[in-house]
């Protein structure tokens, strides 16, 4: 085990390159609806249980059906209506579940990045090999079902081991070269893109997803109020569309629609997404836009201020 | 390191469920759904009427709500026991002054312990529905079969004798089941259960001795859950209803299909006198909105029911 993960070196926030977003937006905002699979009854993780209760864990698995079922269309209903293509964070085993959802984003020009083939396999105790076929068993699913390479990484069920990383960069090569698997979630130190470092020197990133916007952290981990979470959406925002004339900020809100789409919960929701996108310098993106955007202009410009900033006067 | 390689394979990775419970479909696509009068939504009030036992077992877990100190834990033991004397009257005041109809779900240990509260709803005509023995008589996976046969049995058996009810709905203790709670219920002639709030409208539920209907008692805005599990206050609770309430009738009218707004209570939390005050507020709102139709379970099971064929 290490004490520090080694994916990228200390960067201060303040005076660093500035990062110029499309038509000169502040601050690249985008949203990323976690569709998920959880299964009734999965094979038992020997380092964590999917499930509080013996099986069938009737609450769990109804109300995350419930998002699939109720909650997916209201979401997207709401999200077209202020011009948001989702980005998706998928339990690939969903393109076999329900293909009907994955036709609807994919009609919607919606990206689809992995989030592992269902959100009851964790990555814990997996050897190396396994966990890459895992990664290449999810990518090559998306592939086959919508066409796109994937490009970006969430962890499923935020489960990791120290090569999480590496694998997905390295699958992400070997089936799609430089167009897969170059963008990462799984990290949440800064409110800008920045370079990861990984053993194969991919150009890889990671783009600011937001713990603390989740509506499943805000919900179920942190217990805040419906119409607080709209707030505190509101305050995210507007703080970093200040900082964003500096130089370019990111704005994520990541989604799961057993959550922000139940009756009492999309009020706060729709209020928040009509306040943010009724700004003016908001680019309205997906996570893979804003990745190849910041590694085509200003990749290199990063990793030459980091070693500058990393270097004793 | 190595898992065993069952982690990797997915032998449910296909169309539809992972299960055979029920179909997979998406509330959008179904046929549509009219509720009597040309009413959109559908308010469907459940009250749990509980008994707490001060000998809590706690198999296979202490229930939400249950008792948490060293036996004898008085102050949970009598505080849940204050709903079924004090709080229950507010609410059924409450209840008349808004002209909203309830269903109450009874342990049926309660309908045995308490035969003037019993005897008040069903005089009323408010609809029974069995809520299990007791709170501490949790139906999960792995107990004893026999058990659990014997505990449906008698819960719902007794608590027809009692009520003088047909008793065709049911709600599982915390909503727990076991791999064969849903086998039980339909041997025992229930007809609806509410423990899988999959969706916001009813869906038909596979079990061996036929089927059940999935009534959707919404977890998210049961008091208790707001309330004790989110400590979310009062205030929060009135707008989460207020604007779920908005929302369905919303997307009743846009859409073609009426909707259902399900809050679950408890007279031990919504009856104490700093929060009934809160519930008149709700009640009051909702029954001025436009397009409201309150009504028992069994009706709204009635209705969809009719319309399914």
């Amino acid at each position: 085990m290490k004490a520090d993960p080694g994916f990228y070196d200390y960067w201060p926030y303040e005076d660093r390159p500035k990062i110029e977003w499309p038509n000169g937006a502040r601050i690249a905002f985008w949203v990323a609806p976690n569709i998920e699979f959880y299964e009734l009854n999965p094979p038992a993780n020997p380092y964590r249980k999917a499930w509080p209760q013996p099986y069938p864990a009737t609450q769990g698995y109804s109300i995350r059906d419930y998002g699939n079922r109720v909650g997916h269309m209201r979401q997207m209903e709401v999200l077209e209506r202020y011009g948001v293509r989702g980005s998706v964070s998928l339990s690939t085993a969903l393109c076999d579940h329900h293909p009907e959802l994955i036709a609807l984003c994919a009609e919607r020009d919606w990206e689809f990045f992995s989030h592992g083939i269902y959100n009851t396999r964790y990555t814990y105790g997996m050897s190396e090999a396994q966990e890459r076929d895992m990664i290449r068993d999810a990518m090559e699913s998306i592939h086959k079902h919508t066409g796109q390479q994937c490009a970006g990484y969430l962890a499923p069920a935020l489960s990791h081991s120290e090569l999480t990383l590496d694998l997905f960069a390295e699958v992400g090569t070997e089936l799609f070269g430089d167009n897969g698997g170059f963008y990462t979630c799984d990290l949440f130190h800064d409110d800008q893109p920045t370079p990861i470092r990984l053993r194969s020197d991919k150009r890889f990133v990671s783009i600011p997803y937001s713990l603390e916007m989740n509506d499943t952290i805000a919900y179920v981990v942190n217990r805040v109020e419906p119409r607080r979470y709209g707030q505190m959406l509101k305050d995210n925002f507007d703080r970093l569309y200040a900082e964003g004339e500096q130089s370019g900020t990111v704005m994520c809100i990541p989604t799961h629609n057993y959550q922000v789409s139940c009756p009492h919960r999309m009020k706060a929701f729709e209020e928040a997404l009509e306040y943010i996108t009724g700004h003016s310098d908001v680019w309205v993106t997906t996570g893979r836009e804003i990745a190849q955007h910041f590694i085509a202009n200003h990749y290199d410009e990063s990793l030459q201020d980091i070693a500058a900033r990393g270097a004793r006067a | 390191m190595t898992l065993d390689k069952e982690h990797l394979e997915y032998p449910q990775r296909h169309y539809g469920m992972d299960h055979e419970r029920y179909d997979w479909s998406l509330l959008s696509e179904r046929k549509p759904v009219s509720w009597p009068g040309e009413k959109k939504l559908a308010l469907w009030i459940n009250v749990g009427l509980q008994f707490f036992p001060l000998n809590q077992k706690g198999e296979p877990f202490a229930v939400p709500g249950g008792m948490t100190m060293p036996y004898p834990d008085f102050r949970h033991y009598s505080l849940r026991d204050y709903g079924n004397r004090v709080g229950i009257y507010r609410l059924l005041k409450a209840f008349d002054q808004n002209n909203i109809r309830a269903s109450f779900a009874f342990n049926t240990e309660l309908a045995e312990r308490a035969p003037y509260l019993l005897d008040k709803i069903a005089t009323r005509g408010d609809e029974i529905l069995c809520h299990g023995w007791n709170m501490d008589s949790l139906h999960y996976g792995g107990m004893d079969q026999r058990d659990e046969s014997e505990l449906v049995e008698r819960s719902v058996t007794r608590l027809r004798e009692l009520s003088g009810q047909a008793v065709r709905g049911w709600l599982s203790p915390a909503r727990n089941e076991s791999e064969q709670t849903p086998e039980l219920l339909a041997a025992n002639g229930v007809e609806y259960f509410c423990d899988w709030v999959n969706d916001d409208m009813p869906f038909e539920f596979r079990t061996d001795n036929g089927p059940l209907v999935a009534m959707p008692l919404s977890n998210e805005l049961e008091d208790r859950f707001v309330l004790m599990n989110n400590f979310h206050s009062e205030q929060s609770w009135l707008e989460q209803v207020c604007d779920a309430a908005d929302f369905l009738l919303a997307e009743a009218k846009s859409g073609n299909s009426a909707r259902i707004l399900a809050l679950n209570i408890h007279p031990w939390l919504m009856g104490q006198p700093h929060r009934i005050g809160t519930l008149e507020k709700a009640l009051a709102y909702l029954s001025h909105l436009d397009g409201v139709w309150s009504a028992h379970a069994g009706e709204i099971y009635d209705c969809w029911r009719k319309q399914q064929d």
